[in-house]
């Protein structure tokens, strides 16, 4: 099939970025997303031009590295993460926009990579369960609820790829956040430190310069892994339980 | 040593996200309640123009003798206007974040939108509904807009203003608005305090947010085209 | 231990040289369940108000290098971490799969450190160090422990209790797994700790940094040079110990199951600074992963083992029927070839006989699917009598997530179709030498995860990479890094120390040659024609006149490279050509080592599959006399042979036996 393409270029995180055509002749259908800008790159370097700069590792859809929004969506048409996506979903002809994650907590570094720095303070800020190497009791001491170990199994699939905030019209990160939250919250390790967890997840949240969510949904339908939008309505009710920040 | 990770950013001003959108939450509901309030007050005008009377007199003279004239009116009128400028000041205060979060905008353009447009209407119909609310009160609470004459009974009022068409029509674009605003405000509202914890409980929020919003939409529509079509003299 | 100069001169079959054995891995003495213990008492202990003196380089934040990491950090030494990734997240221990084997006999199936050890010790067809492999089964359920406190969500029952399968061949239940993402939960327990490390200022991480060269002052392993990815800068590091965690080096291959940036660097440049490397031959090729559709293809995607529980594995009997529908070939013209072969395993085959197999059906012609180089490599995964005798739900519920993998890779629906699956390259059980501690011929030098050779013989059991990595990284290092630290700090060294300064150098002429060559090829068509040499020749099958040609081949390549590559862009900034030929380039010379190594092992075990050494029914076969050690190499200099330490295995509590699975 033979495409036409808007990709956005950009040298640096300090210099101006603009849009740039290209098109490619030969692309097969069965190739990923990613294999197509393989192979864009491949012919700009035959040109002498400085190939597209774009993130991706496992290409399995599991590290949670790669993300570009394609024609205006985040991970593209399907709701997968971009390296999964095939060529497959468009149509001979297509002209394809493609841009980076647009929000200011991730500025972008070049062309299509961004920093999602921020999304790892905020885990550093109290997405964790503190237990020391070597402290751990018997994993059978505590059973914990089917039901409550596969919500929290469902809330811990998230990657980390920041679809969600560049889906949300306000740039939230509350998807991400509340995902963290669900998944520690459900299980009775994460219970000693579930208020702090919270209020301080939140405040860094903030500082970050993420959005507020409008409870829209946008995030969970761009979400690769589904997470649903109740992790947030939970991320609210543990933050009303730890008394909207106002307790000390 | 350089790192590339981008360092933290100063603090950021102002109260927390998720209390911005409490303090959003907790006057939506409070209008709600007010709301259906209001409604059933409007309603009574289906069984006579005296009873519509009373309602509007009782509200002036309730908690009698205890509290003076118009005290409780004064009291809801009072709560009713910090809740508004707590809901818009609060709605907005998210809406300026939001463009700050994002400050350079997408190219591209979704081809389908999954978005439902009633949800994405919030803050230019909410503002609508502001400006509604400011015409309302100039109309029949503080008569300074008359539509047909000024009456000095409550109900005579109403009824001389609803024969007029486009009164009728501005009245219900502003319940259209209203009730979309409802319909995404009830479940964002249910969300933001934390009620929607599973994916049944959102099927749940979403019935009530549904038959809510239509429940008020008709209820407030029908004295309106009631006196229009010349049911109610 | 490294005595060079007792090294014998001669050239071995033209192409390496053999240098004194090595014969003290630091095992204590002693009963082999006592090893373990012992050790820990006699590792030397460093008072906590001085541990905040003392630094330690860890490069890797997969399972291996976080869990290090953060339990490092909470001991309270002054860590730096460092991945290519933007976050430590992402490291590639995030995509496996299956699960992680621990000795809890929660099943009461029999299961004991001991019969994990045993199964180990088997299953890497007897080419791995006894005393090593033990600890890592008694260490092994204290892993779980650990990960269910920090909140990893493990599959549950009812009851509340965690649930275990059985995984990989083994007759007992001892994987624990979460669907199909072990990988991803435990990197992100150990991810979640190591970050709030780094909250509490014990550990600095350095994202997006890539280490391209190793310090060494004094004969000890002292820093790193790496360089910022996003800036571009090239910074040195220095610490009283590094830890190399920087996991496999399966895309020497091209195509792997491994993520675009695995990569050996980080080892390889240990290894030219005087690291020796272990067994590099041996690499695992994983049989259920989907094929190449073509030329376009950069990476394979491995689907879970699990399949094979219920899959039935055939190809046509008859070439002329390979192009036809599936569904069209009846009973009679289909071969079931692993039923057949082994009616005692059946599909359910160790790795390596499944994935050879399906090779040879192949190579007969009768392969499926597309073809690409003119060969269908390919063959069918059916579940058309899974899906009649338990239903099409029942089927759903169990490998769901797979198929609908599968579907979205390939657009054919596994429900009606049957998948068609091909081996790839998946793990490397070569890597670099350690000893008991995990302390390379580096002194100062540690190696933890898939980076080192140490756990898994010839070939690696499913399920146990996880466990190895976190028993490093949690249980081992610290305990063992502990007595070398012990012994410092040591002397103050500085950038202006002339090792540091000619490390920098080295770095800097590295990245500028790249730039200044200006050829006509791009890294990725190097790579590419590097992958190909390596499958044809040193993958599933390999021959004496096979690798000789690979070497010849890659030496060709690599001169080519260095003088025609095109890297475009400059060195400030992000410049992903640039980290890319830095990686193709140390490929180009770990290739050759690979080629030597399975070339002087004239011996079938495991993952190495020599064509001369086989039985009649052309099962691998192993020669014990000759070839019971680990192949241990040190760098013989650029365009100089490789030099061969032989360390003999010896097995005292386990009795060498010839694999069987017919
Ligand atoms: C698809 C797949 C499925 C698997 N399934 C299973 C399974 O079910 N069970 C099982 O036990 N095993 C499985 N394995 C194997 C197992 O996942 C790996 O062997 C193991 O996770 C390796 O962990 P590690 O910490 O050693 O390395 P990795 O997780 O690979 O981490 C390497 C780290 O080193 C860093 N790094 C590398 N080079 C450099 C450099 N030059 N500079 C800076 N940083 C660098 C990377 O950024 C990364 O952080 C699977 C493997 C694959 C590929
Ligand atoms: C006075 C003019 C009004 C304005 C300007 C306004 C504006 C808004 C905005 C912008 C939001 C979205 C906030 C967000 O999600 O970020 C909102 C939410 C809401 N509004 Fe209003 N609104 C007004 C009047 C009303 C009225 C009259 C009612 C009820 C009858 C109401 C009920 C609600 C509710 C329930 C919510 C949901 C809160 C949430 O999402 O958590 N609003 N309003
Ligand atoms: S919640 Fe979903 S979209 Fe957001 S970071 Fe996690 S996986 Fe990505
Ligand atoms: S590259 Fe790992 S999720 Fe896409």
């Amino acid at each position: 099939m033979r495409i036409s393409l808007k990709i956005w270029r950009q040298d640096g995180p300090a210099d101006d970025g603009r849009m740039v055509d290209y098109r490619l002749e030969e692309v097969s259908e069965d190739s990923s997303f990613l294999e197509m800008l393989d192979l864009l790159n491949e012919q700009l370097i035959d040109k002498g031009e400085e190939p597209v700069a774009f993130d991706s590792d496992c290409r399995e859809g599991i590290c949670g590295m790669c993300g570009v929004v394609i024609n205006g969506e985040a991970h593209g048409p399907e709701r997968t993460t971009t390296c999964q996506l095939h060529m497959r979903s468009f149509d001979d002809g297509d002209e394809i926009i493609i841009e980076p994650w647009r929000a200011d907590p991730f500025p972008v570094i070049k062309d299509l990579c961004v920093d999602r720095s921020s999304f790892d303070r905020i885990i550093q800020s109290g997405g964790f369960i503190s237990a020391n190497t070597g402290s751990a009791p018997d994993a059978h001491a505590t059973p914990v609820p089917k039901e409550d170990a596969d919500r929290a199994f469902m809330a811990a699939e998230c990657i980390g790829c920041g679809a969600c905030v560049a889906a949300c019209p306000n740039a939230s990160a509350m998807l991400f956040m509340g995902s963290k939250v669900t998944h520690l919250g459900e299980l009775p390790q994460g219970q000693p430190e579930r208020e702090a967890r919270v209020l301080q997840m939140t405040a860094q949240h903030d500082l970050e310069g993420f959005g507020g969510c409008t409870n829209l949904g946008e995030c969970s339908r761009a979400c690769p892994k589904g997470i649903p939008l109740n992790v947030i309505s939970q991320l609210n009710a543990d933050y009303r339980r730890a008394g909207y920040g106002g307790r000390d | 040593m350089a790192t590339s990770t981008a360092p933290a950013p100063a603090a950021r001003k102002g109260p927390p996200t998720i209390l911005l959108k409490t303090v959003v939450a907790v006057t939506g509901v409070f209008f709600v309640l007010f709301v259906l309030v209001h409604m059933y007050g409007n309603l009574q005008i289906l069984i006579g123009t005296e009873a519509f009377d009373e309602y509007a007199h009782h509200l002036r003279t309730f908690g009698e003798p205890m509290l003076p004239e118009k005290s409780f009116l004064w009291v809801a009128r009072i709560l009713l206007l910090v809740s508004v400028v707590a809901h818009v000041w609060a709605s907005m205060s998210l809406w300026r974040r939001a463009g700050q979060a994002r400050r350079t905008r997408y190219a591209g353009k979704k081809k389908v939108s999954y978005g439902r447009f009633y949800a994405k209407a919030m803050r230019w119909g909410g503002l609508a509904l502001l400006a509604f609310v400011v015409f309302h009160i100039l109309h029949f609470t503080t008569q300074t807009i008359t539509v047909d004459g000024a009456y000095p009974s409550p109900a005579e009022r109403v009824i001389s203003s609803f024969e007029v068409w486009w009164a009728v029509l501005l009245y219900t674009v502003a319940m259209v608005f209203l009730g979309m605003h409802l319909l995404h405000g009830i479940w964002g509202a249910a969300m933001t305090v934390g009620l929607n914890t599973s994916l049944k409980r959102a099927e749940q929020i979403r019935f009530v947010s549904i038959a809510l919003s239509t429940i008020i939409v008709v209820g407030f529509l029908i004295p309106p085209f009631a006196i229009f079509f010349g049911f109610i003299e | 231990m490294t005595d060079t100069v007792t090294r014998n001169d001669e050239l071995i079959d033209g192409i390496y040289r053999e240098g004194a054995p090595i014969t003290d891995t630091k095992a204590p003495g002693g009963d082999i369940a006592d090893k373990w213990t012992t050790r820990k008492f006699e590792a030397a202990l460093v008072n906590p108000a001085n541990r905040r003196k003392l630094s330690v380089i860890i490069v890797g934040t997969g399972l291996a290098g976080a869990s290090a990491g953060a339990t490092l950090g909470e001991a309270g030494y002054k860590v730096k971490s460092f991945c290519y990734q933007d976050s430590p997240r992402r490291a590639h221990s995030i995509a496996a799969q299956g699960g992680i084997n621990a000795a809890k006999n929660y099943k009461g199936d029999g299961d004991s450190v001991h019969r994990l050890f045993y199964d180990t010790v088997k299953g890497g067809d007897y080419r791995s160090r006894e005393t090593n492999v033990y600890r890592l089964a008694e260490v092994s359920a204290d892993i779980i422990d650990q990960c269910v406190a920090q909140g990893v969500p493990f599959a549950r029952e009812y009851g509340g209790l965690l649930d275990n399968r059985s995984f990989g061949g083994v007759q007992v239940s001892r994987t624990f797994y979460a669907r199909g993402q072990t990988g991803q939960q435990l990197l992100i327990g150990a991810y979640q700790a190591l970050e709030r490390q780094i909250a509490a200022g014990t550990v600095e991480m350095f994202a997006r940094h890539e280490m391209l060269e190793l310090v060494v002052v004094d004969g000890k392993a002292r820093g790193i040079i790496a360089r910022d990815m996003v800036t571009g800068e090239v910074e040195t590091h220095l610490a009283d110990a590094v830890v190399l965690a920087s996991g496999g080096y399966g895309n020497v291959f091209f195509l792997s199951t491994n993520a675009m940036g695995c990569n050996v660097t980080a080892s390889w440049r240990a290894h030219r600074k005087g690291a020796y490397f272990g067994n590099p031959c041996y690499t695992q090729i994983h049989p259920t992963c989907i094929p190449q559709t073509g030329e376009h293809q950069s990476k394979l995607t491995l689907m879970s083992e699990s399949l094979r529980n219920d899959g039935r594995i055939w190809v046509p009997k008859n070439a002329e029927d390979c192009d036809k529908d599936p569904r069209e070939i009846g009973e009679d013209d289909r071969d079931y070839y692993l039923e057949r072969i082994y009616p005692g395993f059946g599909n359910l085959v160790p790795r390596d006989i499944a994935s050879r197999q399906a090779k040879n059906m192949c190579d007969e012609g009768r392969g499926v699917g597309p073809a690409v180089d003119g060969v269908r490599r390919g063959v069918y995964l059916d579940f058309a009598d899974a899906i009649e005798r338990l239903g099409e739900d029942a089927v759903r519920s169990k490998y769901g997530n797979l198929f609908d993998m599968y579907q979205q890779i390939t657009g054919e629906n596994p429900y009606q179709v049957p998948m068609r699956i091909y081996p790839a390259v998946h793990y490397t059980m070569g890597g670099l030498w350690v000893d008991y501690d995990l302390q390379s011929s580096i002194p100062g030098l540690f190696v933890t995860g898939e980076a080192n050779f140490s756990d898994h013989g010839a070939n690696r059991l499913g399920a146990s990479a996880l466990m190895q990595g976190l028993a490093d990284g949690y249980f081992v290092l610290p305990n063992t890094i502990r007595d070398y630290l012990a012994k410092g700090p040591f002397t103050k060294i500085t950038e202006d120390d002339p090792a540091v300064a000619e490390a920098v150098q080295g770095v800097q002429d590295r990245i500028e040659k790249f730039l200044s060559i200006d050829g006509t090829r791009s890294v990725d068509s190097y790579h590419k024609a590097l992958g190909k040499i390596m499958w044809e020749k040193c993958g599933m099958e390999r021959t004496e006149e096979g690798l000789r040609e690979a070497i010849e081949e890659i030496r060709a390549l690599r001169t080519d490279f260095w003088s025609n590559v095109r890297v475009l862009g400059s060195a400030e900034g992000l410049n992903q050509s640039l980290e890319k030929a830095g990686r193709v380039a140390d490929f180009l010379e770990l290739g050759e080592l690979m080629c030597i190594d399975a070339l002087h092992r004239n011996e079938s075990c495991g993952g190495h599959f020599r064509a001369e050494s086989q039985t009649e029914d052309g099962e691998a076969l192993r020669h014990d006399d000759e070839y019971a050690y680990v192949a241990a190499w040190e760098w013989g200099g650029d365009d100089e042979a490789p030099v061969l330490h032989k360390e003999d295995l010896v097995y005292d509590f386990i009795e060498l036996k010839q694999r069987s699975y017919k």
